[in-house]
């Protein structure tokens, strides 16, 4: 039996927006506004039934079991900080329920609680005890946190000494060193150098593997998808749908882009080539056949290429396709055609559509341009001036290790390393022909 | 983790864990104090109070001394103007003496008031991020308040001693108008704290309020130049009258032995501390959402 250890029932937080008052419009004016500006704050504040309320959330259910990992998505205003704030006890809800089986830390800022004149240690002890941590826990943790954050130099000395980035790296420490029950983590993982993302991203699912429940606020997908199975993803103050991890992030990163997809194709764009096949329609799929909003980065991705001859008759003759694909400084990045893998195709049916696997998708998550080309015997039957389509790519886990890798450079490629003492045959050899080279 | 070590080989029960329920709801009108909730962060309470004292005295010359110089300076300038000056009777106690015992406590009453009436839109950054029972907060004050008047109260024995003035058994009552001082002090504060939540006037209107009150107390003057029924009876309504004199009663031996008319300075305490505690409670739950 797997006991529930949040059970959120018709969850609902309203916030009051007061109206900003009337600006003063002269000198006269402001001199009264003076004498009436507290009289008229006073009954602002003590009439609340008149103004304006917003629903930061509203009738918000669900309900998660112990040892869950739950990525919480939404866009920017969707409720997912009040939610937290909530679940937190920072805020009280307005109407509805939560109840929670086990203590709870929540680490929505990280460093906050540190006092900038206090040294590293004493932050240290500072920062547990607000967590809730007992003193003895901290002394017993305290030798494991200067480790995992690097800073034993300098524990010594006021934080606000620190470079920024150790001081989060301390924070962070404190944090995931804290035991809990149910864990709360918002957005920590967007601190830090690649290196300590890393290591937090290993602590995290350390402690997810340790059976804690934790829910996990990110807009990485790819952290996401490395550490939980089931997301919730908010929109409107509300839950919009509560789901396995893949159909999850399918579905928030077509609600994400959609609409994005303006007619490449639409009658009227101009068009190179004689005309004798056509591109009527460009999408991609996932290996399955499901259509694709937005591929990601590592994952394999079909892009397909709907066709249609002149006349609707099966065409004649040798037909060759290719497309490439166009960042937006409009560099082609690579170009790929049915030849180059001698995948040849010859008197096909008057409407059909071509498809093409790429493995792993390789490029850094951006918006991609798809350019096609289609030649029948040689010679060149259509070519669209601006166009197949767009091709939306957005972060993946290519390496398979949650990691995102550099955004400086287009392409990613899968290394794999290895390091060995210099006696080795390869760099004597080097070191042979260093020595022969005058 | 303590609670989640295996139940040792002694208990029958299954080593199961069984974490306890929180429940979180719509604030209701009357909130309990959570007192189980303080006492689980005890030692936090600790760190504030030790945060509080470490962070005011770095980086300064004097260090710990300036917890002193606030009751040291006003008793010089006091004695020197008042005492020297304008000959102020004090009922027969050299003048630095008699103004030092009455400043000492009312220095813990000024700054037990002070830094509570400050401590939750002070403390916005931790309060609108982490969780914890806001009360730690004023308490930590109380505590660091308390440690300050340690330190002036040594001065205030050495004084006595310069003077030859010995203590009596009456100071063992001296504790009592420690913890009323307190009480007034924690009260009034944390209506203020919870008042300043909507109305930073709070923060501008203390040094009045304190000025005032400071002339309504007996600190500078003698009580016996309170005279006439009707007088007397309403400044009897202000409760630090009865710790001053208290003060100077168990230290000094001055003044009368106090009695039942410590009853009303006692309720009224009582009636600012749980005011303010209510107040404070029902202002924290909110306080997110206004600061």
């Amino acid at each position: 039996m797997v006991d529930t250890a949040i059970l959120v029932e018709g969850l609902g937080k309203q916030y009051r927006i007061g109206a900003a008052p009337a600006q003063s419009r002269s000198m006269k004016d402001a001199a009264l506004d003076l004498v009436r500006a507290p009289l008229r704050r006073v009954r602002s504040l003590r009439r609340t039934e008149d103004t304006p309320n917003i629903w930061a959330l509203r009738d918000v259910s669900f309900e998660i079991k112990a040892g869950e990992v739950i990525g919480l998505i939404g866009r920017n205003g969707a409720g997912k900080s009040t939610l937290l704030k909530i679940l937190s006890r920072i805020t009280p809800p307005t109407t509805g329920r939560v109840t929670l089986s086990g203590r709870v830390g929540s680490l929505l800022e990280v460093g906050t609680g540190f006092h900038p004149e206090l040294t590293g240690r004493e932050n240290i002890f500072l920062n547990g005890a607000m967590l809730g941590m007992r003193r003895y826990e901290i002394t017993r943790k305290f030798d494991e946190i200067v480790d995992f954050s690097g800073v034993e130099k300098f524990i010594d000395t006021p934080v606000k000494r620190y470079s920024s980035g150790m001081y989060v790296r301390l924070a962070f420490a404190v944090a995931a060193h804290l035991e809990p029950e149910i864990l709360i983590v918002d957005e920590v993982l967007a601190v830090g150098d690649a290196a300590f993302q890393k290591k937090c991203l290993g602590k995290m699912s350390e402690v997810t593997q340790n059976g804690r429940t934790v829910i996990f606020v990110s807009h990485s997908m790819a952290a996401i998808t490395s550490l939980c199975r089931r997301v919730i993803i908010m929109e409107k103050g509300g839950v919009f749908l509560d789901t396995d991890i893949q159909t999850g992030v399918r579905v928030y990163l077509q609600k994400l882009f959609e609409g994005d997809q303006a007619g490449f194709l639409a009658p009227g764009e101009k068009r190179f080539g004689n005309g004798a096949v056509l591109f009527t329609d460009f999408w991609m799929e996932d290996t399955d056949g499901n259509t694709l909003p937005v591929a990601r980065s590592g994952e394999d991705v079909v892009l397909a290429f709907a066709y249609q001859t002149a006349d609707g008759a099966p065409l004649r003759g040798k037909l060759s396709a290719g497309f490439s694909l166009v960042d937006d400084h409009d560099r082609t990045l690579f170009i790929v055609y049915n030849d180059y893998t001698n995948q040849l195709f010859e008197d096909v049916s008057g409407r059909g559509v071509l498809r093409c696997r790429i493995n792993r998708f390789p490029l850094i998550p951006a918006n991609y341009r798809v350019t096609g080309v289609l030649n029948v015997d040689g010679e060149e039957a259509d070519r669209p001036e601006k166009g197949l389509g767009m091709m939306l790519v957005t972060e993946g886990d290519f390496y398979g290790t949650g990691r995102t890798g550099s955004n400086a450079a287009p392409f990613m490629v899968m290394g794999d390393w290895s390091v060995s003492a210099a006696e080795n045959a390869a760099s004597t050899l080097h070191n042979a022909l260093k020595e022969t080279t005058p | 983790m303590a609670r989640l070590t295996p139940i040792s080989s002694s208990t029958p029960k299954p080593d199961v864990y069984v974490p306890h329920k929180l429940v979180i709801e719509p604030p209701s009108r009357w909130t309990s104090l959570e007192l189980r909730e303080l006492w689980q962060h005890r030692d936090l309470l600790f760190f504030l109070t030790w945060r509080d004292l470490s962070v005011r005295y770095k980086q300064t010359i004097l260090g710990p001394i300036w917890a002193v110089m606030n009751p040291v300076a006003s008793m010089l300038i006091f004695s020197l103007f008042l005492g020297g000056l304008v000959g102020v009777a004090s009922d027969g106690v050299p003048y630095p003496l008699f103004s030092f015992a009455a400043l000492v406590p009312w220095v813990l009453f000024t700054n037990t008031l002070n830094r509570t009436a400050v401590s939750l839109v002070g403390s916005a950054g931790l309060i609108t991020k982490v969780y914890f029972p806001r009360l730690i907060i004023p308490l930590s004050n109380v505590l660091s308040s308390l440690v300050d008047f340690g330190l002036s109260f040594a001065v205030l024995v050495i004084l006595m001693l310069a003077y030859g003035y010995l203590p009596t058994l009456n100071i063992l009552l001296l504790p009592f108008f420690v913890l009323l001082c307190v009480m007034i002090g924690l009260g009034v504060g944390l209506i203020l704290a919870a008042m300043n939540v909507r109305f930073r006037d709070v923060g501008l209107f203390m040094p009045f309020f304190l000025q005032a009150w400071l002339y309504a107390t007996p600190v500078v003057y003698s009580s016996s130049l309170v005279q006439g029924d009707l007088l007397r009876t309403i400044y009897n309504l202000n409760p630090m009258v009865s710790v001053v004199e208290g003060f100077r009663w168990s230290l000094l031996g001055v003044g009368n032995s106090p009695g039942t008319t410590l009853l009303l300075p006692i309720a009224l305490a009582i009636v600012a501390l749980v005011c303010g505690v209510f107040y404070f409670k029902q202002t924290e739950r909110i306080f997110t959402d206004v600061v």
